[in-house]
């Protein structure tokens, strides 16, 4: 299928199943007959061309997939009765666009598990086949089949409805981030497998995640995660070399960044944070911007990014935040201060078993000079972390300090 | 996530129990798939062989030599797996418990974190 197609195919995924669903109920039934209809126009329009009006085409075409579906159920259960108001009606001239912002928290509904979201939010927004999504998860594609067979079940039950207002409507579109940013991560760190990006996943999420931006403009944290996802996108051509070892920041050519990118996520957040009220995603995309338009490590505004740490610490407390904290500290005020903020870590049930206070640790001793418990917390860093990429920098930096020759430079092991 | 569960086999617990407690656990085995594959979090299992088929097999200055038997002599054995692709370490550790030879006296179920790629930025 050309590109072309496969896109605007995409575009109309979500919109034409959140049609569907807002008239018939039963998602389970309309989403299978979306993926049929987006299927045969993926063999017919590149055959005889794009119609006019591809929306109403694809309306028409599921809505009479679904109708045979429904026919093909009721007649099982002997229902006839049931299908007559069922017609499908004409497609509407535009579509509702708040019928894919409905979609999208449906996905996300709190009752599924964080893989069953993404699964499905991949599919019934993003447009995804199961092949697809199965391929970039590295599972088999029935393992896949079934966890999305069984979340569209699982969310059949509680209904299309209008997302909810209020406190609710903000717990709800936090979840939806939540989801948009695991897909991200996924891409961009690859939680399974051995390619360091899965690109096709940041690109999708970044997709979404604009078209979340596009149907709720004033909302700063929406704002904010995009511009987080540029902001990170942006670096990717310099964080890994041709071999797939990994990059770290202070060592990669900040000309490989992508800058019109790099432009678009800066604007974005200081237009954002200029208007909106702050929030977490907003925190994190004004550090990654201070990161990505400094010429160096040296020159980075390390002072500014500690207090943004410490705000967002406060707003969103975690041990991750903190950890990240004590490294720009110990880059604006030197490594004493930040391995001061270490120390309540080590009692935190939540990072005891994770590598990276150690690799923080590291860093920071390697900093102060204290080159022997450097290359210990290294080592002990790299036996913990589950990424062979990041075992081998962890390795060769323990490897470095344990050569005689003094080690000058204080290059890695920034966020 | 991935992780693999991995049933490790003490001779001596297995023939401790009665043919009925045997049978009891094998079938368990059915259910506990039929749940992994309806939740979406099954990847793969296989049961393994006696080790008294194993083989190993090593290269020296370049020639193969193949000796039988398992690699290390020991009382337990690895007799096979689950891979599955779960939402976290505790619903690993949850699945584990599920698996029916966890429940036998002397019989446990090891959880292991599959290798991913890359980490979050250094």
């Amino acid at each position: 299928m050309s590109t072309a197609v496969e896109d605007l195919l995409r575009e109309h995924a979500p919109r034409v199943l959140g049609l569907l669903v807002r008239r018939h109920g039963r998602f389970d039934m309309c989403e299978d007959a979306v993926q049929d209809a987006l299927l045969a126009a993926g063999t017919q329009w590149p055959r005889d061309g794009v119609p006019d009006n591809p929306w109403g085409w694809l309306v028409t075409v599921a809505s009479h997939k679904l109708t045979d579906a429904f026919r093909a159920e009721a007649a099982r259960a002997r229902r006839e009765a049931a299908v007559a108001a069922l017609e499908p009606g004409d497609a509407p001239a535009v579509p509702d666009e708040d019928d894919t912002l409905t979609l999208l928290f449906l996905c996300c509904h709190p009752e599924l598990s964080a893989p069953s979201q993404v699964a499905l939010t991949l599919r019934a927004v993003g447009g995804l086949t199961t092949a697809q999504i199965a391929r970039a998860f590295l599972v088999p594609e029935a393992t896949m089949g079934q966890r999305i067979t069984r979340a569209k079940l699982r969310v059949r039950a509680t209904g299309f409805t209008v997302p909810p207002a209020g406190a609710q409507r903000a717990e709800r579109l936090r979840v939806v981030l939540h989801v948009l940013y695991l897909i991200f991560n996924e891409g961009h760190t690859a939680s399974s497998g051995t390619d360091l990006h899965r690109p096709e996943l940041t690109a999708e999420a970044i997709r979404v995640t604009r078209l979340a931006h596009s149907l709720l403009p004033d909302d700063g944290e929406v704002a904010g995660l995009l511009a987080l996802m540029l902001l990170t996108d942006a670096r990717r051509p310099a964080r890994t070399r041709p071999d797939g070892s990994l990059v770290a920041l202070a060592e990669q050519d900040r000309a490989l960044w992508d800058a019109a990118v790099i432009a678009e996520g800066a604007g974005l957040i200081t237009a954002t944070m200029a208007r909106a009220p702050l929030g977490p995603y907003q925190l994190q995309a004004a550090i990654a911007a201070l990161h990505a338009t400094a010429p160096s490590t040296r020159e980075t505004d390390w002072a500014q990014i500690a207090l943004l740490y410490r705000v967002l610490e406060r707003l969103a407390p975690s041990p991750m935040v903190t950890l990240n904290r004590a490294i720009a500290v110990a880059e604006a005020a030197g490594p004493r201060a930040g391995l001061a903020l270490l120390e309540p870590l080590a009692g935190d049930a939540r990072l005891a078993e994770h590598h990276r206070l150690d690799s923080t640790r590291g860093h920071l001793l390697e900093m102060a000079g204290e080159h022997g418990a450097a290359r210990e917390a290294y080592r002990r860093a790299a036996r913990r972390t589950l990424s062979p990429p990041e075992r081998r920098y962890l390795e060769g930096r323990a490897a470095r300090l344990g050569t005689a020759a003094p080690v000058t430079d204080r290059a890695g092991g920034t966020p | 996530m991935k992780f693999l569960l991995i049933m490790h086999m003490n001779p001596a617990a297995w023939e401790g129990l009665t043919e009925d407690e045997q049978k009891a656990i094998m079938d368990g085995h059915d259910g506990f798939i039929a749940a992994i594959t309806g939740s979406g979090e099954m990847i793969s299992t296989q049961a393994l062989g006696d080790p008294a088929t194993s083989a190993v097999v090593r290269v020296r200055d370049g020639v193969p030599a193949v000796t039988d038997g398992p690699f290390a002599e020991g009382k337990e054995y690895l007799a096979g797996f689950y891979l599955v692709d779960c939402e976290s370490r505790e619903r690993a550790l949850e699945l584990a418990a599920m698996i029916p030879d966890a429940a036998v006296e002397g019989l446990g179920v090891e959880v292991r974190p599959v290798m991913f790629s890359a980490g979050p930025d250094l």
